[in-house]
């Protein structure tokens, strides 16, 4: 028994990397997807969404980069999905540089599936640095800070922003979260204005944004890829989240099998050694 | 044909990357490099394209009277900031810095009072009983509010130092650090199921998008 431990203790790093691989690509080139139940904080997002009036105004804040890129770019396709199929008007904009791209080409995709026209039915505003300071002004005036689109159009000239002065206007608030921005767009942008928010986060930063749920400062949270997946499954458009659901309960057992087996060693040599 | 040619690209240096798991190699470095290169230099163009061009360069042919004059502040705290890399005149970009710092500052504290410690406090002034509709409800939301208000109380109570924690103290301060190991793990959890998320990414790439498997 000790001997098998030892081995056990002894183990190349690469046999456990091969092992974490084998596990998350085995599940998805089976191709099969697990039934998912969504959590309430999941539902409750879907059903605010869904009680928004025809031609509402959303703004979406892409607040996330490549790295981010499994978790939040399915979340950012469902609520496109959901936002055209419900003919809501999408403002997007986002304070991660890097990530913008991101949003952009997802938008410009969606919006076509559902032969939304720009300017009319969605804009993409860019990106300005200084976060609580473009929170904070977008909530007096958004042309104070976006006075023209990506493209440099006077967003004056875009249909969409016409009536559209500042978050009083904006029905919802959705943002995709890596980092702290999230905090921002609550500190600023709800407890300054009243926006209504409704969070995208990474598995990461998802327990950070529980006490605000918990204190109504925001709708709901949509977090990491669970959370992903649940959505997906509320608008019935079944994406990479959750097909990557199987491959993430998979893994997690190996990683829970992993953690036992590694504290019944430790426990068994340190016996030994005694 | 140049969707074809990117995915390769990235497959490449997907690849490339996950090579470091087996050892260090010239792979791993030119894919990191790479990297931090177009990330620096696309920040650059993003800042210029999105900020300094719209709101400075235009704002002085576009604004009239006294709001094109006030663009000369931002310009000149911008290039008392690049003027870091002028040994002599290098002390002038602390005023930048100074401007960034302090504004930050007085943003960070409103935000941080109105925004956070505020409302957090009012949500855990919670009544220590809920009758709910069924007794099964009474229970578990009087249960929630307990673990709210104590796990609030004795998590203070743990980082009050004070006072030796001994006694009543001592063993409040002993529940507030239980408290936050669960917490910590909590984190620790949903960091995990992040950091599969991406793997789950990067390989749903490379077997669906570049090797068409799935």
């Amino acid at each position: 028994m000790t001997e098998f431990f030892k081995k056990l203790a002894g183990i190349d790093r690469r046999i456990i990397y091969l092992t974490v691989f084998l596990a998350t690509a085995i599940p998805i080139l089976t191709k099969k997807t697990m039934k998912i139940e969504p959590l309430p904080e999941v539902k409750k997002a879907y059903e605010y969404i869904e009680s928004l009036p025809e031609s509402s105004i959303v703004m979406v804040s892409i607040d996330y980069d490549a790295a981010s890129m499994p978790e939040l770019q399915p979340m950012l396709e469902t609520f496109l999905h959901h936002a055209f199929r419900k003919n809501l008007k999408v403002i997007m904009l986002g304070h991660w540089a890097l990530g913008l791209p991101l949003g952009q080409q997802a938008l410009e995709d969606i919006a076509k599936k559902y032969n939304k026209i720009y300017g009319i039915d969605y804009v993409f505003l860019g990106y300005r640095p200084g976060v609580a300071a473009v929170i904070i002004n977008m909530g007096k005036d958004i042309k104070s800070v976006f006075s023209s689109d990506y493209k440099y159009t006077p967003i004056d000239s875009l249909p969409i922003m016409r009536s559209v002065k500042n978050y009083k206007d904006i029905k919802l608030l959705f943002g995709l979260e890596a980092g702290a921005v999230g905090d921002a767009w609550i500190q600023y942008g709800y407890a300054r204005y009243n926006l209504p928010i409704i969070l995208g986060t990474t598995a990461v930063m998802t327990p950070d944004y529980y006490p605000y749920i918990q204190a109504n400062q925001v709708i709901s949270v949509i977090g990491g890829l669970r959370g992903a997946a649940d959505y997906e499954t509320l608008v019935e458009i079944p994406g990479q989240a959750s097909i990557g659901m199987l491959a993430q309960s998979v893994i997690h057992l190996v990683i829970i099998a992993f953690i036992i087996i590694g504290n019944i060693g430790f426990l068994v040599l340190r016996r030994a050694k005694k | 044909m140049s969707n074809i040619i990117w995915t390769w690209v990235a497959a490449f240096f997907t690849l490339a990357i996950l090579s470091f798991l087996y050892k260090d190699n010239p792979f791993y470095k030119f894919a990191e490099h790479v990297y931090v290169g177009s990330s620096a230099a696309f920040m650059v163009l993003y800042v210029w394209v999105f900020d300094a061009y719209p709101k400075l360069v235009m704002g002085f042919t576009e604004k009239v009277g006294v709001q094109r004059y006030l663009l000369v502040i931002p310009l000149i705290l911008s290039l008392f900031i690049l003027l870091r890399f002028v040994k002599p005149l290098s002390w002038l970009s602390v005023w930048s810095i100074s401007f960034t710092v302090g504004m930050a500052a007085g943003l960070g504290i409103t935000g941080l009072t109105q925004g956070f410690l505020v409302p957090q406090v009012q949500a855990s002034i919670l009544p220590l009983f809920v009758k709910g509709s069924t007794v099964g409800e009474t229970i578990l939301y009087t249960f929630n509010n307990l673990i709210i208000v104590f796990g609030t109380v004795f998590t203070i109570l743990y980082f009050y130092f004070s006072r030796e924690h001994k006694g009543v103290l001592g063993v409040s301060s002993k529940v507030g650090i239980t408290i936050l190991m669960i917490t910590f793990g909590a984190s620790f959890g949903y960091t995990i199921m992040a950091r599969i998320s991406l793997l789950i990414g990067r390989i749903y790439f490379l077997l669906h998008n570049w090797l068409r498997l799935v």
